[in-house]
């Protein structure tokens, strides 16, 4: 990297940063200050304290979920990118399932998470991986549907002048033009995958599910511990968001937002 | 020049059943091997729809085209033709070398031969230093060149061009035209071109076929006698305004039909 | 010169009702050949004792027809039938959902506002509003109805926590959305407005906003479906028993003996994520095909 480039990314992250480290400062402050509740909104040093020394329980807690977010969050976005080739090669599928799939997005799928726990056993991880599977494939289905429609009619004309057939023209110009829309649906689809998980168990999971910690942790009042619990669930949320985004810099390295020099 | 035919349009109409719009009515054109052929008129004259015809890609609702002695369909098949057109229409996800090479991957060319015949491309429209470039880095005027090094990959005989300098500023337009001639000259192909100004079209040409809307016929052919070899200067030469002042000619009196700022249009780009 | 005006859609009325009345047609087609493919999937199931991926009977996959008709019954003796009930615990759910999406709304919109004028504020606060989508909510649910409930004025005590949880899932695909409609705005059409010597706030309401109109329509569908979200699982672990989130709770307990009620539920719950999904594109229609702003 360049000094440039890296100066460049220092002034991209500097304020990020800063108010980072203003938050938690002013969070400390306001609490000595203002006397909240500390049992209710711990301090965040007491949270970093707790997140560490109960490492041996919510870190294998968080990994656990975090194999059901990621086993739905990698089923569900396939299935989605599966579904959305088959509809977009028959287009007249496509047109009368499009706005099915975006009423069924508008459905709350935790809702169903109950049945998905009858269905497969509750504490079994592959309830919490079916229900993070769902909310992952809506997305994922819509996006690339949408992607994949999007080739510009020049472009198809172009392609036809050259006398290619149907799978040269998906090959070389349908797939390129969807990746960034399915991209878009993956970020969107990974913090989908690990809230799922996580709530998922709230309605019954094993004992050792990061999500029935924390509301264990919740109802016997130690929210610090639960606090800690959730920094952790959003630090691999966060962390499969980031997996996203580094795949995305290599994978379309033509989008506006990743383009280089 | 021999006096076979390389392109043929027999008694060509179109219509478009939406809104009942005769955009070709009989035409009748035939190019040589070797032409550079204008087609020139205003909005609603058919020349885009022509060249999609002549290309395949559109169907014309009765006559023939013969390319290469084949229907049209044979030849787009049998990659007898390369298209530009008004945008580039190059492919973000691949740099300018894998842009060029997509027609030669579709023919299967193997990766020695498509390497050597992109570099030859490259030399050819003057962007050698750019193979690895992608397309948003160039400028229109760029994006444009690697479009015709893509057409002419393959070198197919016949090159058609839908107003491919319409998009570019003046100044970038005249060098363009020059190294499209110097690029023409070299390979020896007919070309059939589109385009909305009356100078470019005698500077560029062999033959101009003026053409009127609505519906849309051939109004006219110039035959443009100036000399093979083309320079700035021949646009200071007093036959080439003669011979733009005849194609304007043509425009306006067949442009009955013509509103006042197509006119105005056509008129402005001849000086 | 160029006009720069804000172009509008237009669609003949006649059109417009004779697509939507097939786009019914064919989404009703498709539900019950949803419907009837459930159906066959179950039968084949138990009839052929598949176990994978999980055991089909009465309990584990009720007939359609069994849910059915469980709307028209009381889920307990003496009280009335289950779709009276369901239809009152969605209007509870939806007052949550309502108030969460208006708060949720202006937040973001606000949030967006702001944002948009200083690039350094977005470089500041933006990672922290895409963290926060991150924290499962439903962890913190219980610490916001602690401590917002008691200072919330009488009337919204209970449901009013639930409403801030909701407007906690909205606001953010709200802010997102506002702040890239804010931003698409033509920077010609930006010069244009700077060579009136318009001020910032004329600009954005003579400019922005309306640039921002379609981006706008497309964060509030998915607040719309956020916003249930967001009621439905904050009322889960609030104790309330009036709304949709409380029912599931409840007849997930029950569901070995009658699970046809949890079933009724979910599709409560679908019907009032739609029903929400569907105001907003009918709004979208009415308020788009209603106001074109003309700049210059």
């Amino acid at each position: 990297m360049t000094a440039r480039a890296a100066g460049d990314r220092f002034v991209e992250w500097a304020p990020a940063i800063a108010v980072f480290v203003l938050g938690i400062a002013l969070w400390e402050g306001a609490i000595a200050a203002f006397h909240i509740q500390q049992f209710l909104l711990p301090r965040p040093s007491d949270i970093g304290k707790t997140f560490w020394t109960s490492r041996h329980l919510l870190w294998p807690a968080g990994w656990y979920t975090f194999k059901e977010a990621l086993g739905g969050f990698v089923i569900g976005s396939s299935l989605g990118v599966v579904c959305a080739t088959i509809v977009a090669r028959f287009e007249a599928i496509g047109t009368a399932l499009m706005p099915v799939a975006i009423a069924a997005s508008a459905i709350p799928i935790i809702a169903f998470a109950p049945i998905f726990d009858v269905w497969l056993n509750p504490l079994s991880p592959t309830s919490k991986m079916a229900i993070a599977g769902v909310l992952c494939f809506l997305p994922v289905l819509v996006n690339t549907l949408r992607g994949l429609q999007s080739a510009s009619p020049r472009q198809i004309e172009l392609m036809r002048s050259y006398a290619a057939g149907e799978v040269e023209i998906w090959r070389r110009v349908r797939v390129p033009t969807a990746l960034p829309y399915l991209f878009t649906a993956l970020k969107v689809a990974s913090v989908l995958a690990m809230i799922g998980a996580v709530v998922g168990e709230y309605f019954g999971g094993a004992f050792n599910a990061l999500g029935v910690l924390i509301r264990s942790d919740a109802q016997i009042l130690d929210f610090r511990t639960a606090w800690a619990g959730i920094l952790v669930a959003s630090l691999l949320g966060l962390s499969l968001y980031g997996g996203v985004v580094l795949l995305e810099r290599v994978v379309v390295r033509w989008a506006p937002e990743n383009r280089g020099s | 020049m021999s006096t076979d035919v390389v392109v043929k349009i027999e008694k060509v109409t179109k219509v478009f059943p939406r809104g009942n719009v005769i955009a070709l009515q009989d035409i009748d054109l035939a190019l040589v091997p070797g032409e550079f052929v204008s087609l020139i008129g205003p909005s609603g004259c058919g020349k885009s729809t022509l060249l999609r015809i002549v290309g395949d890609l559109i169907e014309p609702t009765s006559g023939t085209v013969t390319v290469n002695g084949k229907p049209a369909r044979r030849a787009r098949l049998d990659h007898d033709y390369g298209i530009v057109f008004q945008d580039a229409v190059l492919f973000d996800w691949r740099t300018v070398s894998k842009n060029i090479a997509v027609p030669l991957e579709l023919l299967g060319w193997s990766r020695e031969k498509r390497k050597q015949r992109v570099e030859e491309m490259l030399e050819l429209v003057e962007l050698a230093g750019f193979a690895d470039h992608h397309p948003w880095q160039l400028s229109g005027g760029m994006q444009q060149r690697v479009s015709i090094a893509r057409a002419l990959a393959f070198e197919p005989a016949l090159l058609l061009m839908d107003e491919p300098f319409g998009a570019l500023d003046e100044m970038t337009r005249e060098r363009l035209n020059l190294e499209l001639l110097s690029i023409w000259q070299q390979l020896g192909s007919t070309v059939v071109f589109v385009t909305h100004s009356i100078s470019e079209a005698v500077f560029l040409s062999t033959r101009v076929v003026v053409m009127s809307p609505r519906p849309g016929r051939i109004a006219g052919i110039v035959d443009i006698d100036l000399p093979a070899q083309r320079s700035v200067e021949t646009r200071e030469d007093p036959r080439y305004f003669e011979l733009v002042t005849q194609v304007r000619e043509l425009l306006r009196k067949r442009g009955e039909h013509l509103l006042p700022e197509e006119e105005a249009q056509l008129l402005e780009t001849a000086e | 010169m160029s006009a720069v005006a804000i172009g509008v859609t237009k669609r003949g009325r006649g059109g417009g009702i004779g697509r939507a009345a097939r786009r019914s047609a064919a989404v009703v087609l498709l539900l019950l050949a949803l419907v009837g493919f459930y159906e066959l999937y179950r039968w084949v199931w138990s009839s052929a004792g598949f176990t994978w991926p999980f055991v089909v009977d009465s309990t584990s996959m009720p007939h359609m027809w069994t849910i059915l008709k469980a709307f028209g019954q009381p889920a307990q003796v003496n009280q009335p039938p289950l779709i009276t009930i369901l239809f009152h615990k969605s209007l509870f759910t939806a007052k949550e959902a309502i108030v969460g999406f208006g708060l949720g709304a202006i937040v973001g919109f606000g949030l967006g506002v702001i944002l948009v004028h200083s690039r350094l504020l977005q470089r500041g606060f933006l990672p922290y509003i895409v963290a926060s989508q991150t924290i499962p909510i439903l962890a913190i649910a219980p610490m916001v109805v602690i401590w917002v409930n008691p200072r919330l004025p009488g009337p919204f005590q209970g449901w009013g926590s639930v409403a801030v949880i909701a407007a906690f899932l909205t606001f953010f695909p709200v802010t997102i959305n506002t702040l890239r409609g804010l931003q698409s705005a033509d920077p010609r059409a930006l010069e244009l407005m700077r060579t009136y010597a318009a001020s910032r706030w004329t600009i954005l309401w003579k400019l922005r906003v309306p640039t921002s109109m379609p981006y706008v329509f497309s964060a509030l569908k998915l607040a719309a479906t956020a916003c249930v979200v967001g009621a439905i699982i904050g009322e889960l672990p609030s104790g309330l028993q009036d709304g949709l989130g409380g029912a599931i709770l409840n007849f997930n307990q029950y569901y070995s003996i009658e699970p046809q009620e949890l079933w009724a539920t979910n599709i409560a719950a679908a019907l009032l994520g739609i029903v929400f999904f569907v105001t907003i594109v009918i709004a979208e229609k009415l308020i788009v095909r209603r106001a074109p702003e003309n700049v210059g």
